[in-house]
């Protein structure tokens, strides 16, 4: 294909959306399948994020207010302070894996199914920005 | 041939300093591993771009990264100089603050990793401005994204370039300003090459290669610190005690708990810095470099690991740094605080291992300041001039040139800023970057991603009330005017006690978002949401990777 441009990027589709099929994705929008993949995802992200803020907003307050909290010695000259802050990198961490468990698990898969459904039979015009290969 | 260039550049300045060195290693062995740093990167960046063919391939490096090659960039993009120098030099000196300052930076990562990262690689192209531009009126909202993506890029990419200065003087040993403006010019001329002939492709390199020296070098100082305590943390610490002869640096307070105000003032940059990364407009740019949403995730998933190990070696050095080196030392080296790993280098290592760090630090502004500008570049470029001013009928060649342009703009800017804020203090100006960030961008990101009713009009309240907030309550604080330590110390207009606008402004954003929303009459394209909404979760109709 050489120096041409391609097809996508001469229209810098910066209106964002290709020419779609809006009934295909209202379909899709109010398919059980998706609603239930929206609810799932909105599930998870929304209070572990607000969990994680919460916990890191606690963990500056005590640093900031009640620094003898973090002064309490825990083993040697390690004190709950280095404990708690380290405990932040851990959490951090382990949402991270949680997150790809989750989304491994239950999101990918309905996320693929609803993308083919719409990408093959359902959204003929959908596809238009695959003209590119 | 580049590494030859700039030796041959700096060696009048060098000759001339040699005498009177400050610098606790040898310069020119320092000079010459940075050098081969350029010349390995070069040919790498030379080769990348022989692909370099449309604005897919510029701007996103055709889409074509890994999960864990885009983590590993993203890491070293956001490692900035100030981390890595500045975190082990706060921790250093004021103890546990410096610690409590770098949690942030990685907790922050969470909310790019749930509400953003995958997200918006479905929905976009390029540039915020794509996601916004979705389903809210094109014109308006890309000029917003573009200002406001521009005006981050310019703060952090002044900080960056101003502590080039600094850092110049500690590692080549170059005290007088001239030297130290040759040097600056040196790096920006290099990082406007790169990003001219590379594009993404190969700033991303850069980026790669900075992040596996930067972490590996690290990792090597970790381990050597430890082993000289018995890989006990806890002597560690009692080492450092003692040299510095103050147990408080063990626990939170010697910066920030001065008082109300420094209380909240951290309070104040905790909330811009976990707000504000997911909304950093180069860390936005980077999830488009890869073929699909979940590459994006596992970007981020990359990212947090190497961060969040990264923070830890920072902690072990830079009480390292206080015991062995001590905060009596390091505030007597030229760069002060910033000089705490580059000596802790030089205790361990000798020349050599000061030589690769200060490479390394080098390598972190170039890397840092290539991905800022390329994508303040491809904001103006796809943003403002294919969208607004040419509405869609520029080519992408065109837009590749208007880009290209611009980066040698923005280049120069950065050369001529950085070389005037040297030696000023600047420092403020990355948490400014955060704290916009997080009031310009975030709010809007977050409701046109979740909240369906969500407007036009929403959108610029939040985003103009967002970013000019912050930057009045910036020029009306102490930061500025009013003590010591401000800008302009005669005047006194600092009306606003805190240093970090971001406890008011991010909450203000976000209550403008809604405000400008629930009162607007006139109301989006539902087909538009319906549609965004369906992509941004199943990925259909996200832009492929090219097919190279």
């Amino acid at each position: 294909m050489g120096d041409a441009p391609r097809e996508h990027d001469s229209h810098p589709s910066d209106t964002g959306p290709q020419p779609l099929d809006i009934e295909a994705f209202r379909a899709v929008q109010a398919s059980a399948p998706y609603v239930a993949l929206r609810r799932r995802h909105r599930l998870f992200v929304l209070p572990v994020t607000a969990a994680c803020l919460l916990w890191y907003l606690a963990y500056v307050l005590v640093a900031g207010y009640a620094p003898q909290v973090f002064a309490i010695t825990v083993s040697g000259s390690i004190n709950l302070g280095m404990v708690w802050g380290l405990a932040q990198v851990v959490t951090t961490f382990a949402v991270t894996m949680t997150y790809v468990w989750y989304a491994n698990k239950h999101l990918d898969p309905a996320a693929a199914e609803i993308r083919a459904q719409l990408e093959t039979g359902a959204a003929p015009t959908a596809t238009t920005t695959e003209v590119t290969a | 041939m580049s590494a030859a260039l700039l030796t041959a550049a700096l060696a009048p300045v060098l000759s001339a300093q040699a005498t009177d060195s400050a610098s606790p290693g040898d310069p020119l062995l320092n000079i010459a591993i940075f050098g081969a740093f350029v010349a390995v990167t070069m040919v790498i960046v030379f080769r990348a771009s022989r692909n370099n063919k449309t604005a897919s391939d510029y701007y996103a490096a055709g889409r074509s990264f890994t999960g864990g090659q885009n983590g590993s960039a993203i890491a070293g993009d956001y490692l900035s100089a100030a981390s890595f120098l500045g975190i082990v030099g706060a921790i250093a000196v004021t103890g546990y603050d410096g610690f409590l300052y770098s949690i942030g930076f990685l907790v922050a990562w969470v909310v790019a990793l749930l509400l953003v990262a995958e997200l918006l690689r479905n929905t976009g192209k390029f540039t915020m401005g794509d996601v916004l531009a979705f389903r809210l009126r094109q014109r308006p909202v890309r000029i917003a994204a573009a200002i406001s993506t521009l005006v981050v890029s310019f703060f952090y990419l002044l900080a960056q370039m101003a502590g080039a200065g600094g850092l110049v003087s500690l590692l080549l040993g170059i005290e007088e300003r001239v030297g130290q403006s040759v040097v600056i010019a040196v790096v920006g001329g290099l990082m406007i090459l790169y990003v001219l002939v590379g594009g993404m492709k190969g700033t991303t390199w850069v980026q790669i290669i900075k992040a596996v020296m930067l972490i590996a070098g690290a990792g090597l100082m970790t381990v050597w610190v430890l082993a000289l305590h018995g890989f006990d943390f806890s002597r560690l610490l009692d080492a450092a005690v003692a040299t510095t002869g103050n147990p408080a640096i063990l626990e939170p307070g010697l910066k920030y708990g001065l008082s109300d105000v420094t209380r909240l003032d951290f309070l104040s940059l905790g909330l811009a810095l976990v707000l504000g990364t997911a909304a950093l407009p180069h860390v936005l740019m980077r999830f488009y470099t890869v073929p699909t949403a979940k590459e994006a995730r596992k970007s981020v998933v990359w990212a947090i690991w190497l961060i969040g190990i990264f923070y830890v070696f920072t902690l072990v050095l830079g009480y390292g740094a206080a015991a062995l080196i001590g905060p009596e030392r390091i505030a007597a080296a030229p760069g002060g605080a910033n000089s705490a790993a580059p000596l802790l280098a030089f205790e361990l290592g000798g020349p050599v291992l000061l030589g690769i760090i200060a490479a390394v630090a080098f390598a972190t502004i170039l890397a840092v300041v290539a991905g800022l500008t390329i994508t303040a570049a491809a904001s103006f470029s796809h943003d403002v001039y294919a969208s607004v001013i040419k509405k869609g009928t520029a080519t992408p060649a065109q837009e590749v040139k208007v880009a290209r342009i611009t980066v040698v703009v923005i280049g120069l800017v950065a050369i001529v800023g950085g070389i005037g804020a040297n030696g000023q203090n600047v420092a403020f100006l990355v948490a400014l970057a955060f704290a916009v960030a997080a009031s310009a961008n975030l709010p809007t990101i977050v409701y046109s991603l979740f909240w369906k009713r969500f407007t036009t009009r929403g959108a610029l309240w939040s985003m103009y009330g967002g970013l000019g907030s912050a930057i009045i309550l910036i020029a009306l604080s102490p930061v500025v005017s009013g003590a010591e330590t401000s800008m302009i110390p005669a005047a006194d207009f600092a009306v606003f006690p805190l240093a970090n606008p971001g406890i008011v402004s991010i909450p203000l954003a976000f209550l403008l978002g809604w405000l400008g929303t629930i009162t607007d009459r006139r109301r989006e394209d539902p087909a538009k949401q319906v549609e965004m909404e369906v992509r941004s979760l199943t990925g259909v109709g996200a832009e492929k990777a090219s097919a190279h």
